[in-house]
């Protein structure tokens, strides 16, 4: 039996700010890397984003974020991931989040931030290279 | 208790991450997979399923998203299966059907799942089939199977649902030479969306032209509705067709076992294909001549179709 499992990758976007560039960029540099890649649009609440990872059975999600609130946000969709038991799941995040935040989102159990200027080449390879087991 | 298992008994459950999971494995063809179809497959056959298709640009997300609702209010559970493409180039996939979908993720009462269509061809995936019989038997009412963008030949959907909406909308070209090819025939019911746009009416008098002029008999003659599914105009009479071709289908039902079985037909008939053909090749493989006859092909001495009848026929020879 050829068994042909794909990377499914979840790009949402928590909070209110409507700047969706960047994970657009991304979404598609990871479909040209050859993973699916599911994008739900602006405005998602961690709940939403909790729940599509969930039905949409995800191995890795991207968080874009640049409003601000993500000290608030992030906390809450780590824990809905986990009330889910969707602890296998990648988190990374990417947008404009500060230094020094880094580390307390890093604790929360998000695997890597990405600032401004990252390659999405940067991206691709963290993607490959820290993809979560699956059993 | 092993994992298979307790995704199985899930899935009878309803419960949306051992649906989410179940449909993997068969996305991705594991072992599993197999097992999980099997187990399952005596508790399908009581959802209704409803297949929308049409061109790109249609607006089938957005009428998907207010269907769902008028089935909500309606108090049934709904499941969405919504395939996009697969680059054929990189083997990645943008689903976005979701984002129009986005605001019932939180309603218990419905399951979406995107899937790539993986390079299979239709307008479907091949896990398609096999994951709407793990929202049947999951015990979802009514199961939406969005086709990818769909053009001439994009049929495959009429054997995996019982009803099906071709979505068209004013002003996407040339559009009544897709309907006439391929098209027409699958529709049960068709859709002329974004209806309030000024040259909607020609649209639908088209199509009920080439209507008139399909004198197949079928006992059921294919409505032509109109709707504006941003604002929501015309979706409850869509859904009420949709419910009457459903009752039209179960007062029928010699027909109903005919197509049945001629779906289930097909089925075993591509499931037997599938595994010979694999099968074979790989035992074809393991043996010299293939390799030998696939370098003849790269030097030109003999062409493919001519090698293939040359490995079969020794190999049923024996």
């Amino acid at each position: 039996m050829q068994n042909v499992r794909k990377i499914r990758v979840l790009i949402a976007k928590p909070g209110l700010d409507s700047h969706d560039r960047g994970a657009k960029v991304v979404a598609r540099a990871l479909r040209d890397a050859g993973m699916e890649v599911i994008y739900t649009g602006l405005r998602q609440t961690p709940e939403q984003i909790a729940e599509t990872a969930l039905q949409e059975d995800v191995d890795v999600i991207g968080l874009s974020i640049l409003s601000g609130a993500h000290k608030t946000l992030f906390p809450r969709i780590m824990e809905l991931l986990k009330k889910r038991g969707l602890t296998d799941v990648m988190v990374f995040a990417g947008g404009i989040i500060p230094e020094e935040d880094v580390p307390q989102l890093k604790k929360l159990g998000v695997k890597e931030v990405f600032g401004p200027g990252t390659t999405t080449e940067a991206i691709i390879k963290y993607v490959f290279d820290n993809l979560p087991e699956r059993t | 208790m092993t994992k298979t298992l307790e995704i199985i008994q899930g899935v009878l459950a309803g419960n949306p991450r051992s649906i989410a999971r179940a449909i993997t494995h068969i996305e991705n063809n594991t072992a599993d997979a197999s097992r999980i179809v099997a187990s399952i497959y005596s508790h399908t056959g009581k959802a209704n399923i409803v297949g929308i298709t049409g061109a790109g640009g249609a607006g089938k997300s957005t009428l998907i998203e207010k269907i769902i609702r008028e089935y909500r209010r309606r108090n049934k559970t709904v499941g969405v299966v919504a395939v996009d493409p697969t680059s054929p180039f990189t083997g990645g996939a943008f689903l976005g059907d979701r984002i129009r979908m986005q605001e019932l993720t939180m309603d218990q009462g419905v399951f979406i799942r995107s899937m790539a269509s993986r390079n299979y061809l239709g307008g479907i995936a091949k896990a398609t089939k096999d994951a709407v019989k793990v929202l049947d038997a999951s015990g979802k009412d009514i199961i939406l199977v969005e086709t990818v963008g769909a053009g001439q030949s994009e049929v495959e959907i009429i054997k995996v649902a019982h009803t099906v909406v071709v979505v068209h909308a004013p002003g996407l070209g040339d559009e009544i030479q897709a309907i006439k090819a391929g098209m027409m025939e699958i529709a049960d019911v068709f859709v002329v969306n974004k209806g309030d746009r000024e040259n909607a009416n020609k649209t639908i008098m088209d199509i009920q032209t080439i209507m008139q002029m399909d004198n197949k008999e079928k006992g059921w003659k294919a409505p032509v509705l109109r709707t504006v599914a941003l604002t929501g105009e015309g979706i409850s009479e869509l859904v009420e067709k949709l419910e009457e071709h459903r009752r039209f289908l179960e007062g029928n039902d010699e027909q109903r076992m005919a197509s049945l079985r001629a779906k289930v037909e097909m089925e075993l008939a591509e499931a037997i294909k599938e595994k010979t053909t694999s099968r074979i090749v790989e035992e074809l493989k393991k043996e010299g001549e293939f390799e030998e006859l696939l370098r003849r092909i790269l030097r030109k001495e003999i062409d493919p179709s001519s090698a293939a009848d040359k490995l079969l026929q020794e190999k049923l020879r024996k």
